[in-house]
């Protein structure tokens, strides 16, 4: 399969080979969607989103408010753990370094919760220092539900599975608390390049 | 299925009967569990593993409840090995098949 998307795609394959982790391949233009779940329907008057600590709330916006946030726009390749990867996509959204302002000394870790009961962990160094995004536009288009519409996360250097879609909320962590994925064997930290899919990579 | 929106979910239009498990599950099980009813833990429904909701597209087979649609059941095969994760499942019944001498293997 790979062989023949990147031979319908020759213009490119250098550049490919390239920017490929190690068991990937390009997946064109098609954008696969993989569920675990129904896809929430959340509408804008009832969406907000959230930073907790672990006892309170201490950031909340609506839709408004998130939308009034500073905004930023970035191309970036993404890396599914089922082995396709899509280059040079592009979203719009909010820095997680906005979101999280300053946060407790104590915080080490970061878990993403979203509509329908998923949850992914991410370390809070990985998805600050422009890192990491909520983004609720892609290609110009309002991000579409089964992409994780109204907003998910975006943390491009990890597999796509941390990038959460449909996220609500973020509770910061003085500890590791393993999501969704990752309490089903799936890698804790998930860095394409080092090919970390499951647990004992 | 139809958002607010007007866009069509292709998740819901992919989404299975529990049934469709049956042929990943008996790798693991000797009966038909699609047959075993199952107790949510997360509302306390009981119903059929078979009526409730396979979602396969995903990692790994994920069977939700059809009353909660909170996960109930997670497996996979991989790198040789099965993975089972019922932490959903509060309580599992499953039917023996009749005792027969083709059933005790003799």
């Amino acid at each position: 399969m790979t062989v023949l998307s990147r031979g319908f795609r020759r213009g490119r394959s250098d550049r490919a080979d390239d920017r490929l982790p190690p068991g990937q391949y390009d997946v064109g233009d098609a954008f696969p969607v993989l569920s675990a779940g129904p896809t929430p329907q959340t509408r804008l008057e009832r969406w907000d989103f959230s930073v907790h600590d672990q006892t309170d709330e201490l950031r909340r916006w609506t839709w408004d408010e998130f939308r009034a946030l500073p905004r930023e726009a970035v191309s970036v390749d993404i890396h599914c753990v089922t082995t396709w990867s899509k280059f040079d996509t592009r979203w719009e959204g909010v820095s997680l370094d906005t979101l999280l302002g300053d946060v407790p000394g104590t915080t080490r870790y970061i878990l993403a919760a979203s509509d329908g009961g998923y949850t992914t962990n991410l370390p809070l160094d990985e998805v600050t220092a422009g890192r990491a995004w909520l983004v609720d536009t892609y290609e110009g288009q309002p991000l579409a539900p089964e992409h994780g519409g109204p907003a998910r996360l975006l943390v491009p250097h990890l597999y796509f599975w941390k990038s959460a879609k449909w996220v609500r909320r973020l509770t910061l962590l003085p500890y590791d608390e393993p999501g969704f994925w990752e309490t089903f064997g799936y890698h804790n930290h998930g860095d394409p390049w080092r090919e970390e899919r499951y647990s004992g990579d | 299925m139809t958002d607010p929106t007007g866009t069509v979910d292709i998740t819901a239009s992919r989404r299975l009967d529990g049934n469709a498990a049956a042929g990943m599950l008996a790798e693991l099980f000797a009966v038909d569990v699609t047959t075993a009813r199952s107790r949510c833990a997360s509302c306390g429904t009981t119903s059929m593993l078979g009526a409730h909701h396979l979602y396969a597209d995903a990692p790994a087979l994920v069977l939700r409840c059809p009353s909660c649609t909170d996960v109930v059941l997670r497996y996979a095969i991989r790198e040789g090995r099965i993975l089972l994760d019922l932490r959903g499942a509060q309580l599992l019944a499953v039917l023996l098949p009749a005792a027969s001498n083709e059933s005790n293997g003799a």
